[in-house]
């Protein structure tokens, strides 16, 4: 046969084995794909936001619902928390602990901000007779908002997680890599909140 | 303060003496199973293996031993599920005329949901996930999946599904809405009862475990390849496996979306598929079926992989077109998700978009075709051994083809308006996960099982159960076929028509053929054990094979390669035997593994008390689990340890051992 002139003893042997390989780590790439499936849940609540966001049933529409004014708010709040969470991964750079923590502190605190206005303003149209049970409008309405919601609300408590571990155990290299992925899901769910901001908010409030 | 019934009621829920079944059959079963476990966990006690189970099982993160539980999970609920086959098969063979069967139809109306729901999602996805989480590893060379602690928390999370669908039988009741689910029928309004609560809450909890295998094993096979493993040179089992989780990452979003909203319909009243309220339910009927078709991919993708390797393996011969093999999958999964209006052709969409998905559909055959011819130039010339896997694949082209056809006539849209919803379709779905997944399963369990616990299956009684479940299948299905083509509808528990009976009765043989089957298996698998001396395999490569699995021991050692492999060709090993590989012997390393976690099964545990707390609205239980599950995780986050490393000594002394049995074997 072909194959066995391959292992005439003039030949060079193939090295069959490696002796010391150390796979390279996957943590980042496996977090992207997490944030790829993540992406698709709110995919699935904007195609239903699409479907369902004129089914008012005789209730509420988003121009006697939305208040602009709030919501810009809101979404400042997210955006500077963005920002901060970038402060906090350059001094994480740097190595300075003290600064990262203050970073992801303020970053936190804008996290609380931007879910407590959040709540505000559910409890403000739940208050109105405008709940989720109203219409499928609002059904969706809530689910979409309240899951992006949901997201940074978990985003806060891994937020102080990390820094109760940051400042047990340093900025180490287990450390780093935690903080680098909750850096990419905070960044995400600002990604999706322009997407809820421009196609919930401004578009609703165009009528 | 509380009155007597609200305490009871707040501590309970809807949970009453009335919610235990009183049918005798249900009580019988629940008599067995009780039985049964208590026998079980008695013997566990007895024999003390509680901590042995424990350490080296439950909370073991070894990709091999969590392969092997996903096993043993989905063949417990394949029995299960094959158990509402036969009580279905049973009443519809005597359900006429005057007779109105044993089922009332309530009950029967439970067991078609519960069959399909557990045939899908805690049998067959059980056996695709185990087979890929054992072969994957080590077919790349790798020494364990990406995230070994993710893995068995994956695991842990598909068994609670399953416990909470067991439990299902036993307190209240199961869905009686079909395996989707469809609304408005599974609204409140229409299923107050339990039934579709548990139905939510096993496929959450179940499909969250799914979901992050499948992020576990792409970030796998993307990242952790041996060296010289290109995209070309990864075995095509892999491939498929590749292409499967990708669809699952793309795909069970979709259903844990799907099914929430579903549950907010029920829970708190909002009006995604609700009749009033602007709701739409074929919203419902889109959204799962895009989750739906892709599944059906899903299952019978690393199917597909399977039977390369074993039509390469048992004729002797190179993989007929690897590199259209390869194509043909990718393109596969592509079209899978763009064919799943299919399902629907009788909603109404209107001509055009119908036209569109039907093309798709037939469009899919092509590349499954080419697959096939593939396999067949594979065998062309070959020396074909007819061992057991390769009898499973040989039957498995013969029943696909069938089942693949029946697939193309209902892809057309005017033909699928008069097959919609009848058995027809029946018989063809069947046809191709029996045929297609379900064979794939036999021929990979026979195929891996030797790597597994270094010992053959039995080949008398697996030809037996191979013969059994062959003619069972067609005895049981193509009288469907014929049904179905006579108009008779899916899903009847009684029927008026005489002259139907005779292709039920025949039916109802083909499954009894088919309960010989597993019956075999089982028995195959007992006499193995038995007669494992005689069985053993000492060489690691009992069936003359390809792939790098087969070129470390069997069964394999913890780290499964004591030195990373390097690889030249997709048949690395059969490469590497032709060309003068000599194992090394020497200079060993110490090996950084990972250690074994806890956090797993009780975070699994905690989610079944939640998910029973939610559907018998118990809240203060669905509370406290779930507080209780994010402290766990939280808590499991502070550890630090998580691995060690096997000394050099160690591993010398494993590698050791082989090479005086390959010595022995050799002299």
């Amino acid at each position: 046969m072909a194959d066995q002139t391959m292992t005439t003893a003039d030949s060079e042997k193939p090295i069959f084995y490696v002796e010391d390989y150390h796979a390279p780590g996957s943590t980042m790439f496996g977090f992207w794909i997490y944030l790829m499936s993540d992406t698709l849940i709110f995919a699935v609540l904007f195609a239903t936001y699409g479907v369902l966001g004129h089914a008012y049933a005789g209730g509420p529409t988003p121009k006697e619902t939305l208040e602009l004014p709030l919501v810009a708010l809101n979404t400042a709040m997210l955006l500077l928390s963005s920002i901060t969470y970038g402060f906090a991964m350059l001094e994480m750079e740097r190595n300075d602990k003290t600064k990262t923590l203050l970073w992801l502190a303020v970053t936190g605190l804008f996290g609380i901000a931007f879910v407590g206005l959040e709540l505000h303003e559910f409890s403000g149209l739940i208050a109105e007779g405008a709940g989720p049970w109203r219409s499928a409008y609002l059904s969706s309405f809530f689910t979409l908002v309240g899951t992006h919601g949901l997201h940074v609300t978990i985003g806060i408590i891994w937020l102080v997680t990390l820094m109760a571990q940051v400042m047990i155990h340093g900025l180490g290299e287990d450390n780093r890599r935690r903080l680098t992925c909750l850096s990419l899901f905070w960044h995400f769910l600002d990604v999706i909140w322009i997407g809820v901001f421009s196609v919930v908010y401004l578009l609703g409030a165009l009528g | 303060m509380f009155s007597n019934t609200d305490f009871w009621s707040f501590i309970f829920g809807r949970l009453t003496w009335e919610s235990i079944p009183h049918e005798p059959i249900v009580q019988v079963t629940f008599a067995v199973v009780t039985l049964g476990a208590i026998a079980v966990l008695g013997a566990i006690t007895y024999f003390r293996l509680w901590g042995y189970l424990w350490k080296d099982w439950i909370t073991s993160i070894d990709h091999k031993k969590i392969g092997v539980m996903y096993i043993i999970l989905g063949l417990v609920m394949l029995v299960r599920g094959f158990s509402d086959a036969i009580m279905m098969r049973a009443q519809q063979a005597i359900a006429f005329g005057d007779n109105q069967g044993y089922l009332p139809a309530h009950h029967y109306d439970q067991i078609f949901t519960a069959h399909g729901v557990i045939m899908i999602f805690f049998a067959a996805m059980p056996l695709i996930v185990g087979v890929m989480n054992f072969v994957v590893p080590l077919q790349i060379g790798a020494r364990d999946v990406a995230f070994p602690f993710l893995n068995n928390f994956s695991f842990w999370m598909t068994a609670a599904g399953a416990v909470l669908i067991m439990l299902s039988l036993f307190l209240g009741e199961f869905a009686k809405t079909g395996w989707l689910a469809f609304p408005p029928l599974s609204e409140g309004t229409y299923s107050p009862g339990v039934g579709v609560d548990y139905y939510i809450w096993a496929l959450q909890i179940a499909g969250l475990g799914t979901l992050l295998s499948g992020v576990n094993l792409v970030a796998t096979i993307i990242k952790m390849r041996a060296p010289g493993m290109s995209m070309m040179k990864i075995p095509i089992f892999t491939w498929t496996a590749l292409c499967t989780n990708i669809l699952i990452v793309a795909a069970f979003p979709v259903l844990t979306v799907v099914l929430a909203m579903l549950s907010l319909d029920r829970y708190v009243g909002t009006h995604f598929f609700t009749n009033d309220g602007g709701g739409n339910m074929m919203m419902y009927v889109n959204l799962i079926w895009i989750w739906g078709h892709p599944e059906v991919y899903i299952l019978i993708l690393p199917a597909f992989g399977v039977y390369s390797e074993v039509v390469a393996t048992f004729s002797g011969k190179r993989l007929f077109g690897y590199v259209s093999m390869v194509y043909a999958t990718a393109v596969i999964t592509l079209l899978s998700y763009l064919v799943w209006l299919h399902h629907f052709f009788t909603m109404g969409s209107g001509a055009d978009v119908n036209s569109f998905f039907g093309i798709t559909t037939m469009i899919i055959s092509i590349p499954t075709g080419a697959k096939i011819f593939n396999w067949l130039f594979t065998m062309y010339k070959g020396r074909i051994r007819f061992e057991l896997p390769m009898m499973w694949t040989i039957a498995f082209m013969l029943t696909f083809v069938i089942g693949g056809m029946t697939g193309v006539m209902l892809a057309v849209p005017p033909v699928d308006f008069v097959f919609h919803n009848s058995l027809f379709l029946v018989a063809h779905f069947h046809n191709v996960i029996i045929g297609g997944v379900l064979f794939g399963m036999f021929a990979a369990i026979n195929f891996w099982f030797p790597k597994a616990f270094g010992f053959k299956l039995d080949p008398f009684w697996g030809k037996l159960s191979f013969w059994f479940w062959v003619t069972g299948f067609y005895f049981a299905f193509m009288p469907l076929y014929v049904l179905g083509l006579m108009g008779v509808t899916r899903r009847l528990r009684h029927f008026d028509d005489p002259s139907l009976q005779i292709w039920f009765v025949i039916a109802a043989f083909g499954a009894l053929l088919i309960a010989a089957g597993i019956a075999c298996f089982f028995v195959q698998v007992f006499q193995s054990v038995r007669k494992r001396e005689e069985l053993r395999d000492e060489t690691g490569d009992p069936w003359n094979a390809r792939t790098l699995e087969w070129s470390t021991s069997s069964p394999p050692p913890e780290y499964n390669y004591a030195f990373t492999p390097m690889v030249h060709d997709h048949d690395a090993w059969y490469d590497m035997k032709n060309r003068g590989y000599e194992r090394p012997l020497e200079d060993f390393r110490p090996i950084h593994m990972p250690k074994n976690s806890g956090t797993g099964p009780i975070l699994a545990g905690l989610s079944v008390a939640f998910g029973f707390g939610m559907i018998w609205y118990m809240w203060w239980l669905a509370a406290l689990s779930l507080a209780a599950m994010v402290v766990v995780a939280i808590v499991h986050t502070f550890n630090y340890d998580r691995d060690y490393h096997i000394p050099a000594e160690e591993v010398a002394a494993t590698e050791e051992r082989r090479t005086r049995l390959l010595a022995k074997q050799q002299a």
